[in-house]
């Protein structure tokens, strides 16, 4: 912000060309950051554990790759674009709409998750007391699940909300700051299914 | 303290080593622990050196700009915001004390650390144990407690090079004199060396909070001279000596849970929990390093552990008079 | 916030005669800046008392050899809650106490960006404090074998895995750290956002004042290193209730990685508790020299190379762990490398007295011992950060007596400082010189005759951590001299506790700008009002007050 050599910087101009950032938007976007290095630290586990299991079963013969899951979660951030993009043109029903079927992926999401943890537990007897892949493994994707279902409750919170009549179009910044945070889960994800079903493999 | 060192090794034939009890850093009798004192000088000559001209010149600060009585309060002096070359000057200077202390260090860390044991070297295992060191001359087949028997290092070699290994938490083995420090890690192996210079019995602690009874998990390095070693490792490799005098209290010992943790060389005592008692008369001292090893504090401990060291790993046995005496004579006549 | 009129209703003082409900409602229901600020602090010195008292405990048992004062298994809990207490419980909390209160009123705002997380910050760390102490009552667990925790305030495992650490004293110790961890985290959320989005007009970031930058300095750096504290916490709830092998080495599991976790976390830690320290000497330092604080930038720049810098240096805190020699290389260089800007801090402070008029009040004399412990800190570290001679240092004495000066030679006394400097504003009355002056002598000589001996202790063998140790090694008499210390800084203590409650009741009156200060905090009156400024100020350079002082010569024509 320096002074402009055209305008002299008295204190009327300062106070009218006094532009900040948005303090919502600061504080979604540290979060995002301390919870980046909270997952870092998760990561670097798994990364190091590779290969040191005493016994197995091992990654290998147990993984999956959950592409249907992946797929559902990576397009919920789009079909969340498309919601917020209704909502900025005053488009209701549209904007229930996709918001609708980003909470569907999400959920989607959250039952392959399940599904597949059932299947390790039950039928290949991989839980988090077996072995190091086991505590790396529900270690890491439990923390990004804990985070979906975090980021699940309060898309639930704007839905039921907007269904109820209150006047979502008023809360626009704090969507956007919603949908932030759905991404980082997302662009998480994309990490995490890397470093689990491709290089941990 | 020394007269029962001199009457231990007497046991052995050996005249007695001087006790270093003082554990200076300053003092090194071994290669590692010299470079580490001569590392130490150089830096704390540059460090020493900072100190007084910075302190000194605070001080002179602080004493030739204080007010003054009579001083007007409404004359702010000059307001200086600052200066480029005097940042540079001292971003530069300390850049450059920070690279040569970098250069002497890096040097002696390689040094250090990655010397490699020569044809004489003494090669021995530690293992770290919640409250105490077991200790293994793999190539000499002797397995004893506590005390860390080495010999004295010279010209041609004699250098003792250790595995360090842990059963347990992690502990820390530390000798000032004969070298810094190295933890025992369970599930890693790490390595440290020293080559002591000068015979005697060297203090040391364990150095990484281990739990309750950290504070007692102490360390004698006992550095033979030459040709003494020899003679105390012939000795150890023996197993126990088997005296009839003492045969209710052998009894007794092989009958009660004794043999589940520890090991007699020679007996069915086959325990590693323990430390290993084969020639427990050899040691100076019993409880690793809490006690000299004499018959009443022998007695003391076998008669209630927890008394003398709370939170050890070995019970009171619950003895009555007789059992204790019993088993108290056996376990002398363990030399 | 607009930078407008705010047609407040509000009263423009508050008078001090509540009724203690309505003020415990208000302490219980506040969102207010500045009352929670007072809260953290009036908290934070309650926790130093406690942690202190537990110290004078260690000291006493320590003081000769074969003592019998206490138990190894309670003096293994003392050292571990003083340790845990004064770095989570004091230090932490005085610092989100000092941002709070301090960083809206400097910048011209009316509160902190998000009034309610502050109050949720400050809850969870008096919670999390509450829980740590309730370990004393409830650590027994079902197998009755713990108390309080006595794994060490850093908690190594595998000591702290269930096999070794039973009972539940070790988890207490756990989820205290998390919730108090969580509450650091929002503060510096809240304060970064304050610091971006509620400048007042004309304040630049380059405007602000120095307390400020080194409040988003740590900020930043508790954004990125509190996260890896929690997570090996987690880690290790998982191994101690879910049987997980995240450091059980049994499994193949490493038990240095539990250090290197700690110590990503636990580095940058000990500078974000020494940034306020800093924070206050750049206030103090130039109002009491009468000069603006010598070359700002460097100061700025010095403050962000040492909050990156000090991301990298963890390992040297594990120099003793096996590492291989180049490990130990790298971490050498990098600790080396930070005293460079550090040792800056030091020589500006210098320079900004050099050539002043020094009016040695009671802020200025903690700030000027300050400056001599402080120095002392930083080149017993650099000590430390030499690694062979660390082989020999680490986990001794010298260690304690190195960061004792940090923590107390630097931090306390810097923070002395800044309660004598901002207590007149936060109360509206002075503090008795006198007493100040009592406080001052007796802590400083206490202080240092505590931990000087110490660090010859660590030359001559004496490990960290233990509760007794035999007569002979040379120990005796250096013990007994640090443990008369703490008489003397028990004796100071008493005489700051006395000065405050005697300052509340009856001290001087301290109007708006008691010690003729430059930054926006003392445009306001003494107590502010809770709205901080009847009008929002517009700055035009980083000392405002000193251009409204001094119209012919400001600031913003030589910045």
């Amino acid at each position: 912000m320096a002074t402009s050599t055209l305008v002299p910087a008295s204190p009327e101009n300062l106070e009218r060309e006094w532009k900040l950032p948005d303090r919502g938007m600061i504080g979604i976007g540290f979060l995002i950051i301390t919870e980046s290095s909270l997952f870092s630290i998760f990561i670097v586990s798994y990364l190091y554990y590779i290969g040191k299991n005493l016994s197995g079963p091992y990654p290998k013969d147990v993984l999956d790759i959950p592409i249907v899951a992946t797929v559902c979660l990576l397009s919920s951030s789009l079909t969340m674009i498309m919601a917020e993009r209704a909502l900025k043109r005053n488009q209701l029903g549209r904007f229930k709409l996709w918001w609708t079927v980003t909470i569907l992926l999400g959920a989607e999401f959250l039952i392959s998750t399940g599904v597949e943890w059932h299947h390790l537990i039950y039928i290949d007897h991989l839980t988090i007391a077996t072995n190091l892949f086991g505590t790396t493994f529900y270690s890491l994707v439990g923390l990004h699940a804990s985070h979906v279902i975090v980021g699940m409750t309060f898309l639930l919170l704007v839905l039921i909300l907007t269904l109820s009549g209150f006047p979502i179009q008023t809360q626009e910044r704090r969507v956007a700051f919603l949908s932030w945070y759905w991404h980082f889960v997302d662009a998480v994800w994309v990490v995490v299914f890397s470093v689990v079903y491709l290089i941990g493999r | 303290m020394l007269a029962l060192a001199q009457a231990a090794l007497l046991q052995t034939g050996v005249p007695a080593l001087a006790e270093h009890r003082i554990a200076n850093i300053f003092r090194p009798l071994a290669t590692p622990a010299d470079s580490e004192y001569k590392l130490a000088l150089f830096v704390l000559s540059i460090t020493g050196a900072i100190f007084v001209i910075v302190g000194g010149l605070l001080l002179y600060a602080m004493i030739r700009f204080r007010r003054k009585p009579g001083d007007d309060a409404r004359q702010e002096p000059p307001q200086v915001y600052g200066s480029n070359q005097i940042e540079v000057a001292w971003t530069v200077i300390p850049i450059l004390i920070v690279f040569i202390l970098l250069g002497v260090t890096v040097r002696m860390i390689g040094a250090i650390q990655d010397a490699q044991p020569g044809p004489s070297a003494l090669r021995a295992t530690i293992v770290g144990h919640q409250w105490w060191w077991e200790i293994h001359y793999p190539d000499l087949g002797i397995t004893t407690a506590n005390e860390f028997h080495v010999p004295v290092a010279d010209a041609s070699g004699h250098a003792t090079f250790m595995k360090l290994e842990s059963m347990d938490v992690i502990h820390s083995f530390w000798v000032p004199q004969l070298s810094g420090k190295t933890d025992l890690i369970p599930n890693r192996d790490n390595a440290l060396w020293f080559d002591p210079r000068e015979p005697g019995v060297y203090l040391g602690n364990c150095a990484e909070y281990c739990g309750q009874q950290h504070a007692n998990m102490l360390l004698r390095v006992i550095v033979h001279r030459e040709g003494d070693f020899e003679k105390w490792a012939a000795a150890q490799s023996k197993p126990a000596e088997d005296d009839p005098a003492v045969s209710q209290g052998k009894a007794m010992f092989e009958s009660l849970s004794c043999v589940s943790c520890h090991t007699v060389r020679g007996t069915s005592a086959k325990g590693d929990v323990g430390p290993d008692l084969t020639h427990l008369m050899s040691r100076e001292t019993i409880g690793s390093g809490v006690l000299p090893n004499t018959p009443k504090n022998l007695r003391d401990w076998v008669k209630d552990p927890q008394a003398i060291k709370p939170g050890c790993l070995m019970p009171s046995m619950r003895l009555n008079g007789q059992e204790l005496d019993q088993v108290v004579a056996y376990l002398e006549s363990l030399k | 916030m607009a930078a407008s009129d705010y047609p407040l209703e509000y009263p423009s003082h508050r008078h001090a005669e509540f009724s203690l409900s309505e003020t415990l409602y208000e302490c219980v229901t506040t969102v207010d800046h500045k009352r929670l600020g007072l809260m953290y602090i009036v908290a934070a010195l309650i926790f130093m008392v406690i942690g202190g008292i537990m110290a004078s405990v260690i000291r006493l048992q320590l003081a000769v050899p074969d003592a019998h004062v206490v138990s190894p298994e309670t003096f293994n809990r003392l050292f571990t809650m003083h340790g845990t207490t004064m770095v989570f419980l004091l230090g932490m909390p005085i610092l989100a106490g000092f941002a709070n209160y301090l960083v809206p009123l400097m910048i011209g705002a009316r509160d902190m960006a998000f009034p309610r997380l502050n109050a949720f910050g400050f809850w969870a760390f008096l919670f999390g404090g509450l829980l740590l102490y309730s370990s004393y009552i409830g650590g027994g667990g079902l197998s009755g074998a713990g108390s309080a925790p006595d794994v060490g305030w850093f908690a190594y495992s595998p000591l702290t895995e269930r096999a070794f650490s039973r009972g539940a004293s070790t988890d207490f110790w756990i989820l205290a750290i998390m919730l108090t961890g969580v509450g650091s985290i929002s503060s510096a959320i809240n304060v970064i956002a304050t610091i971006a989005s509620m400048r007042c007009p004309g304040m630049t970031l380059i405007k602000m004042p120095l307390f400020v930058w080194m409040m988003l300095v740590v900020s930043w750096m508790i954004i990125l290193a509190l996260p890896p504290l929690s997570a090996c916490q987690i880690m290790l709830l998982l191994d101690r209730f879910l049987g997980a092998h995240a450091f059980d080495t049994q499994a193949g599991g490493s038990a240095v990685l539990w250090q290197h976790y700690f110590w990503i976390f636990g580095h940058p830690e000990v500078y974000i508790l020494v940034f306020p320290a800093f924070a206050v000497m750049s206030e103090i330092i130039p109002v009491f020299s009468r000069k603006p604080i010598f070359g700002r930038q460097a100061m700025v720049g010095a403050a962000v190379a040492i909050g990156f810098i000090s991301m990298s240096v963890w390992a040297h805190h594990m120099f003793a762990v096996g590492m291989t020699s180049t490990a130990n290389m790298f971490f050498v260089a990098a600790t080396m490398l930070i005293a460079v800007p550090t040792g800056i801090k030091i020589f500006n402070w210098l320079a900004t007295m050099w050539g002043g008029k020094l009016r040695f009040a009671t802020p200025m004399l903690f700030c000027c011992a300050f400056l001599f412990q402080f120095l002392v800190a930083g080149l017993t570290g650099v000590m430390l950060g030499v690694a062979p001679f660390d082989w020999q240092l680490h986990d001794s004495y010298f260690v304690v007596g190195h960061f004792h000066f940090v923590l107390i030679g630097g931090i306390i006394f810097a923070l002395f400082g800044g309660m004598y400097y901002w207590f007149p504003k936060a109360s509206g009355k002075m503090m008795s010189e006198t007493l100040g002056k009592w406080h001052f002598w007796l802590f400083c000589v206490g202080f240092n005759m505590t931990f000087i001996p110490m660090h010859f202790l660590g030359f001559l063998g004496m490990p960290r951590r233990i509760y007794t140790y035999a007569p002979g090694r040379g120990w005796d008499l250096l013990n007994m001299v640090a443990s008369i210390g703490v008489i003397f800084q028990i004796a100071g203590i008493a005489c700051f506790i006395w000065n405050v409650i005697q300052s509340l009741r009856s001290g001087e009156p301290a109007g708006d700008d008691p010690w003729d200060g430059w930054t926006l905090e003392w445009t306001t009156s003494s107590p502010p009002p809770e709205y901080n400024f009847e009008k929002l100020p517009v700055v035009r350079s980083s000392r405002p007050l000193w251009d409204l002082k001094h119209p012919q010569d400001p600031d913003w024509k030589f910045e």
